[in-house]
């Protein structure tokens, strides 16, 4: 890979803080930490300075044997064959200050506040669209707006409900948010099982250092489901609603049904009777209130949207409608993954809530609109290009990495169809330490925080640190060669 | 919230995984017994018996043709294509306990996912000749572990009933089956009355069920053909017998419906109750002169007609009835 430099560095002292330890002149998580010389960042950087990098290997393929035993696993399909893989995870971990903590938490419950003014907007008066704050046909013509949920009242106006932030840094250090997963974010088992992997397999590593706890996620989001359960139910039944085993994310489903001690249902097990919603139990029908569902909009009621959908509960949505159950994320959020809405997302935080966001965006060129066009077709061999409904990495374009033949390809799809894309300059992700074979190097992460609302909004402290294992690779989606890492928010 | 509701599918999930590996565990004890015990006159063993009792002639033909002891073997230990094979059984005990992750212990997923995956590894020789006992006690002991880490770790809610009345009712059925083929291909003929032949087979029998050296403290005098069906069939302490394993299916159902209340097992107690007075009111007497076959075939149909009721009462199979919505 070409070696990326850019201006105004903090981290040259990489050498002196890690032995042969080179961050390559990009942001580096750890190295950085050095700068502020408190008492646990010398211990931390004491203890890895000393690592062995050939016994950490050995431990921490006992711990991949040990995910893997547990089942900690998502599942990926080959061949018609089910293959279990773990989310490889990388012993080293990934620091946070209290101090950034502060702020990129305060930046993710303004998001989460806008998100659920902005969604609760655009099924009822659509007053963003009559302001012009963001174009009416990219709400309305989206693939993920459901006409259906005009004029429904959703308990406590909260639709966001669980909320997965992606963020990264820049070449300055500067938190800036790449997208917001509105409907389903997935990742937050991986949060707590690192932590419980690390501190069984690297004891050493966690000891005498104040992080903050991880523990707390499920009782959270149990609290929340329960705070947005229909009005006036006494003693509310939640449940889980999972597609079922041979979902990839199946674990996870597993994992927040025990850490919420609630049945984890699949369709079959739910019917709608009186436009109410029960389960089948060994007593015979039971009413469930509150669903955190890991179904997405299309599947959930094949009387309602996709009509072949077999893992859906036919009749759930008229109950829906009615106030009779709750469904966590509501339906109709996927309007604010789209990667062009993400666009407008400082414009609307400023239009709800009277604020600049706290987070900003990468810089981003809306193709639909005609000067991002041309600035983009201008300039693609410097911008990342990205499908705007897509997720999981498919379909991007890195231009400084691509092949003359990628970019015609992608120009011709751009004169195509603008409006199906975005681009933005290249980001200078952070890095982070990382043990490749032994060896202590630097690799590029993100940062997902989980955001969970009910009466009120709770943050994880830290989230899912996604790594890209690839030597100069900024993919750190796990469909291509992404791993994780533990994520430690100090305490002050 | 109701923390006592269990939910139909994770019930008849459980009362699976529980057959499944009782299922396992008695098929490696019986290969095991085949192998090591049952040879006859010439020192050959008779494999026929055993496709014979899993009722599995047509599907090894198909597959093997004549039976010999490693295909048989390895048929019943790691064919995947036979459902009646250990490792078919570990897998559907193991899916079972996928989608139960979220209700049984940890403890309990990871053994099974680990044994089942290390069955996955091991190479087609296990089951050669030589190999075969180990491999076999592996496997029981194996089963053994899991019933173990069952009832140190398994929360006791419903759940914990229908794990042992899944246990309860493939171990009587299995019981059923054993003496079924076995005990006509045992009882002698004129001319081997009293043969060595004979009591080593009858013997064999007796191990096949965990029952060998039970069966000697009751009878130390020595082997008796309806001495060793009465003790499979009818003894009151031997928790592999007939008798036992029907008396237990009641005492967990009773504790269902009354404990736990769930009165819909009404239906199942009355067939319980059925194949239950039939066992307390017969002796081994009764059984030989009526015909042994037609008893345990009897009771064969009973053990499948509680599962069929299990099935609507418990398990969901039904049509949604209004009247039962609270």
């Amino acid at each position: 890979m070409k070696q990326q430099q850019h201006s105004g560095s903090v981290t040259s002292e990489g050498p002196d803080i890690l032995p042969g330890y080179d961050p390559q002149g990009f942001y580096c998580e750890i190295t950085s930490l050095a700068k502020d010389g408190s008492v646990a960042d010398t211990a931390l950087l004491e203890r890895l300075r000393t690592l062995d990098g050939a016994e950490l290997s050995a431990r921490a393929e006992d711990a991949s044997r040990e995910l893997y035993n547990l089942g900690i696993t998502f599942t990926v399909y080959s061949n018609s064959s089910m293959i279990d893989r773990i989310l490889p995870f990388d012993v080293l971990p990934r620091v946070i200050h209290a101090k950034e903590w502060e702020h990129v938490e305060a930046g993710v419950e303004q998001r989460v506040e806008t998100l659920n003014q902005f969604i609760r907007d655009i099924y009822h008066d659509k007053k963003c669209l009559k302001d012009g704050i963001i174009p009416a046909d990219l709400v309305l013509g989206n693939k993920n707006f459901r006409k259906q949920m005009e004029g429904i009242d959703v308990p406590g106006g909260v639709y966001v409900h669980v909320c997965g932030t992606d963020l990264v840094r820049d070449g300055e250090g500067t938190f800036r948010v790449l997208e917001d997963n509105a409907r389903t974010p997935s990742g937050v088992s991986y949060v707590v099982e690192n932590r419980h992997m690390m501190q069984r397999a690297f004891p050493d590593l966690v000891d005498d250092i104040g992080i903050r706890s991880v523990e707390d996620y499920g009782p959270r989001l149990l609290q929340a489901m329960l705070d947005v359960a229909p009005p006036g139910v006494m003693d509310p039944q939640v449940a889980l609603l999972s597609p079922g085993t041979y979902n990839s994310a199946y674990f996870e489903h597993i994992f927040l049904a025990r850490e919420m001690g609630v049945p984890l249902v699949e369709g079959r097990d739910l019917v709608v009777d009186d436009d109410k919603v029960y389960m089948r139990t060994t007593e015979g029908l039971e009413q469930v209130h509150s669903i955190y569902r890991r179904i997405d909009d299309d599947f959930l009621d094949p009387r309602a949207f996709r009509e072949d959908s077999l893992l859906g509960v036919p009749g759930i949505f008229e109950a829906y409608r009615k106030g009779n159950i709750t469904l966590a994320n509501a339906i109709g959020t996927g309007v604010a993954d789209d990667k062009a809405v993400y666009a407008y997302m400082p414009r609307l935080i400023e239009y709800y809530l009277g604020e600049e966001a706290l987070l900003p965006n990468v810089e981003t060129h809306i193709c639909r609109e005609p000067d991002g066009l041309k600035y983009t077709l201008d300039n693609l061999e410097n911008l990342v290009v990205k499908p705007v409904g897509e997720s999981g990495g498919y379909g991007i374009l890195i231009g400084p990495r691509a092949t003359k033949e990628e970019i015609e390809e992608i120009r011709a799809k751009l004169i195509d169809d603008p409006a199906n894309f975005i681009s933005q300059p290249m980001i200078e992700l952070s890095v982070c330490p990382t043990l490749i074979d032994g060896m202590v190097e630097p690799r590029h992460v993100d940062l997902r925080p989980f955001c969970v609302t009910g009466k009120s909004s709770w943050v994880l402290p830290g989230g899912l640190t996604r790594v890209a294992l690839k030597k100069g690779s900024l993919v750190v989606n796990s469909s291509q060669g992404g791993g994780s890492k533990d994520t430690w928010v100090l305490t002050d | 919230m109701t923390q006592q509701s269990l939910l139909a599918r994770y019930a008849e999930d459980i009362f699976w995984m529980a057959r499944y590996m009782e299922r396992a565990d008695n098929l490696a004890r019986l290969l095991e017994v085949n192998e090591v015990f049952a040879r006859d006159r010439r020192g050959a063993h008779n494999w026929d018996a055993i496709i014979d009792l899993n009722a599995d002639r047509e599907a090894f033909t198909k597959r093997y043709g004549t039976a010999k002891p490693t295909s048989t073997a390895y048929f019943y230990m790691l064919d995947r294509e036979n459902p009646s094979s250990i490792i078919s059984a570990v897998r559907a005990a193991r899916e079972n306990a996928r989608a139960l992750r979220p209700l049984i212990s940890t403890e309990m997923w990871t053994h099974l996912n680990i044994f089942y995956n290390e069955l996955l590894e091991i190479p087609a020789d296990a089951t050669r000749v030589p190999n075969m006992a180990r491999f076999c006690e592996r496997i029981r002991n194996a089963c053994h572990a899991h019933s173990g880490i069952t009832e140190g770790t398994f929360y006791r809610d419903q759940g914990w009933y229908f794990y042992q009345l899944g246990m309860m009712i493939e171990r009587a059925d299995q019981t059923t089956r054993i003496v079924d083929v076995k005990y006509h291909t045992l009882l002698p003929s004129a001319a081997e009355v009293g043969s060595l032949l004979d009591l080593s087979q009858w013997n064999a029998l007796l191990r096949s069920a965990a029952g060998y050296h039970a069966y000697r403290r009751v009878h130390p005098s020595g082997i008796e053909p309806s001495a060793v069906a009465e003790f499979l069939i009818l003894n009151r302490r031997f928790p592999r017998s007939v008798r036992f394993c029907i008396g237990e299916v009641s005492a967990i159902l009773s504790q269902l419906i009354f404990k736990f209340q769930l009165s819909r097992g009404g239906s199942v107690a009355a067939v319980v109750d059925r194949v239950h007075r039939r066992i307390e009111e017969t002796d081994i007497e009764k059984i030989i002169s009526d015909g042994m076959h037609e008893f345990l075939d009897t009771v064969q149909i009973d053990l499948s007609e509680i599962t069929s009721a299990m099935n609507l009462a418990y398990f969901g199979h039904d049509t949604i009835d209004e009247e039962s919505v609270a």
